[in-house]
């Protein structure tokens, strides 16, 4: 299943802005952490000294005892600034001798020296700073609850997402509402080709229209004008046909007013030829109108066709033909078997047309071979005859449907069977050649 | 009254002029445009048969061409197209008439002799001259009430010297009127004709004018 050109773009521009937004929201986190971390230690190291130089100056008395704690004032304990806690300890016992309000008895680092350290005070992460007064002989300890901290960063991160849960929605509509308007060229192509008479074949308007709409509509377009010409194609072949059938139908009709009006049976006999030759010529220009359409619609299958068989079968057909006109028909096969797939109707019927051109075009007595080799260019069909040829300039014309050859006689329809169904077959014909001999030679040029 | 036939089909061809010559016409034919080329240029021709397509191009073509230099021959088309569109393309390229294929002999010779009437400026088909009228259609004549019959090639004489009275016209003139090429011209044939005439309309209906030809007599009622 394909999905729409609409909600595919809607869902890569969705995801694409979400992983945009969380990242941002990954780096603000990152970075936001760093500073707060930077801040707080800078405070933890200020509000230490603070403590140490107030007790240098005895703003802060500490009792002997360490029971006597004395409660140091930190600010009021709401917010963030509650978990500063401060705790002071003597150097000489040991004992703590003051401590700010909510601090934890416990000691909140185990490190001796000055500076930061990390601790676990019951059971809580704690980032603490020690300043060591050796005047007084105290250790004083300030530190933060990085559960706090975290609660910070926190909600710094929340008081982004927040607005996000709200705005994301709204840009999934906009992008949703704009991708469609984006599409709205291709919507109004699809609606200018619904409305159109499947009979109209004229190319679209030219107008302004997006650069992305244009090779379509150049491909559409192109599309139209090979289907006008096959369908102009399939006009004129019906037109020539009407007229290729009514010549000879008025041939027949005037030839029988003739024989009415004659007054000797001479005439009235040579009207009755005439009559038979016409009949004749128009069985087989519907024949071979026939047999066209069938090449045209032959489907180029594949069947495994013995060829010196088939040239035999074909020129044994012919063999009639060749006699009526005193023409000797033969063939030059190769005496192996020589198998090949391709469609037998395409090829006899191709066979069958360049030979009796031959014929017809052969004076009496005179003679058409039937040669089959395998050259280097593929199989190679020649046949060669004793008549006037084609001439140069009209080869190209003369496998055009209804044009004639010289004679005048043909239907104008066989040497356009027989390109059809060589073109077909994959192949290529040689018209107007000559043999050593001089004899006029048609080719067909199969691959295998 | 010679015809050119231009019709590239044998049988059709053949038809056209051995029909024509029986309906007292003198028909010749050619295949290609070429022919007909050469034919008007060497031959009198008092009307054309012509075919749309040939094998070396449109009959519209030599109509139009024929048009161009000049000629009022009248034409007659033949086609197999015989779409009101297609007959008035030909009809504008100067044909007088048209025949979509196919069609009745009789017929065609009728629109011929039409054709060649209104060439000639005549409403009714016939000749009347001295007492005698003459009817192509039917190849026969009457006077006084009583009919006379003629040969193809007696009446073609008669109708030739009675559509220009007075005229006189050579026996070479004349025998272009009888045979086409195919025909055989058989020397003494003229007057062989003339003779068969003169037994049948009496002596002084047509004159000898010595040395330069013949000529129907003045009228004398």
């Amino acid at each position: 299943m394909t999905v729409s050109i609409r909600l595919r773009l809607f869902l890569i521009l969705a995801l694409a802005t979400g992983a945009v937004w969380l990242s941002a929201v990954v780096w603000i986190e990152t970075s936001t952490r760093a500073e707060v971390e930077r801040v707080l230690d800078a405070r933890l190291a200020e509000a230490a000294t603070m403590v140490s130089s107030l007790i240098s100056d005895h703003r802060i008395a500490l009792g002997q005892d360490g029971l006597a704690t004395v409660p140091i004032p930190m600010g009021r304990a709401e917010g963030y600034s509650r978990q500063l806690s401060c705790q002071i300890w003597s150097l000489d016992d040991g004992g703590l001798v003051g401590r700010s309000d909510g601090a934890p008895d416990e000691q909140l680092t185990a490190a001796d020296a000055e500076g930061y350290s990390r601790s676990v005070v019951a059971g809580e992460p704690w980032r603490v700073f020690t300043v060591i007064n050796p005047d007084l002989g105290v250790r004083v300890m300030v530190g933060d609850s990085l559960a706090v901290r975290d609660r910070l960063v926190r909600d710094v991160i929340e008081g982004l997402l927040l607005p996000a849960a709200v705005i994301l929605p709204l840009l999934g509509a906009l992008i949703w509402i704009s991708v469609a308007r984006g599409l709205a060229p291709l919507d109004r192509l699809a609606e200018t080709l619904r409305a159109r008479d499947p009979s109209d074949l004229s190319p679209l308007p030219e107008g302004p229209s997006p650069q992305e709409i244009r090779p379509v509509r150049r491909a559409l377009n192109a599309l139209f004008a090979r289907v006008a010409a096959a369908r102009d194609v399939e006009r004129d072949f019906t037109t020539y046909a009407a007229h290729e059938l009514k010549t000879p139908l008025a041939g027949v009709r005037t030839q029988a007013q003739v024989m009415r009006m004659a007054p000797d049976a001479a005439t009235r006999d040579a009207a009755l030829r005439a009559i038979e030759t016409s009949v004749d010529r128009t069985d087989r220009l519907v024949r071979q109108l026939l047999e066209l359409a069938e090449v045209d619609r032959e489907t180029p299958s594949h069947t495994a066709t013995d060829l010196p068989a088939l040239v035999a079968e074909t020129v044994a057909e012919l063999d009639m033909l060749a006699r009526s006109r005193a023409v000797s028909l033969d063939c030059d096969l190769p005496a192996e078997r020589c198998t090949v797939a391709l469609n037998p109707f395409l090829l006899r019927a191709a066979l069958r047309n360049v030979i009796e051109n031959a014929i017809n075009a052969s004076p009496r007595a005179g003679q058409v071979r039937v040669a089959l080799r395998r050259g280097p260019d593929g199989l190679r069909f020649d046949i060669s005859d004793d008549g006037p040829g084609i001439a140069p300039d009209q080869r190209a014309h003369m496998v055009e449907r209804f044009v004639r050859g010289p004679s005048g006689s043909g239907s104008g329809l066989g040497l356009a069977i027989v390109a059809s169904a060589v073109e077909r077959l994959g192949g290529r014909l040689e018209l107007g050649q000559r043999d050593s001999g001089g004899r006029h030679v048609v080719s067909l040029i199969l691959p295998g | 009254m010679r015809i050119l036939i231009v019709e590239d089909d044998e049988v059709l061809a053949n038809g056209l002029s051995v029909g024509l010559r029986l309906s007292g016409f003198t028909a010749d034919r050619v295949a290609t445009l070429a022919d007909a080329r050469a034919a008007l240029e060497t031959s009198e021709f008092e009307g054309m048969v012509l075919d749309i397509m040939l094998p070396d191009g449109l009959g519209l073509d030599l109509l139009a061409e024929m048009r161009a230099g000049g000629s009022a021959l009248p034409v007659l088309l033949l086609t197999a197209r015989d779409q009101v569109r297609d007959r008035v393309r030909g009809l504008d390229a100067g044909a007088d008439d048209y025949l979509g294929k196919p069609f009745d002999l009789d017929e065609l010779a009728a629109r011929l002799r039409a054709m060649l009437r209104r060439r000639e400026g005549r409403a009714s088909g016939g000749l009347r001259w001295n007492g005698l009228d003459i009817d192509p259609a039917t190849l026969s004549g009457t006077r006084d009430g009583a009919a006379l019959s003629f040969s193809r090639h007696e009446f073609a004489i008669l109708h030739a010297l009675m559509e220009y009275p007075g005229r006189v016209l050579s026996r070479a003139a004349l025998e272009e009127r009888l045979y086409g090429w195919q025909e055989e011209v058989e020397s003494n044939t003229v007057e062989v004709h003339i003779h068969k005439l003169r037994g049948k309309l009496g002596r002084g209906f047509v004159e000898t004018v010595r040395g330069l030809g013949y000529r129907v007599a003045a009228e004398t009622r």
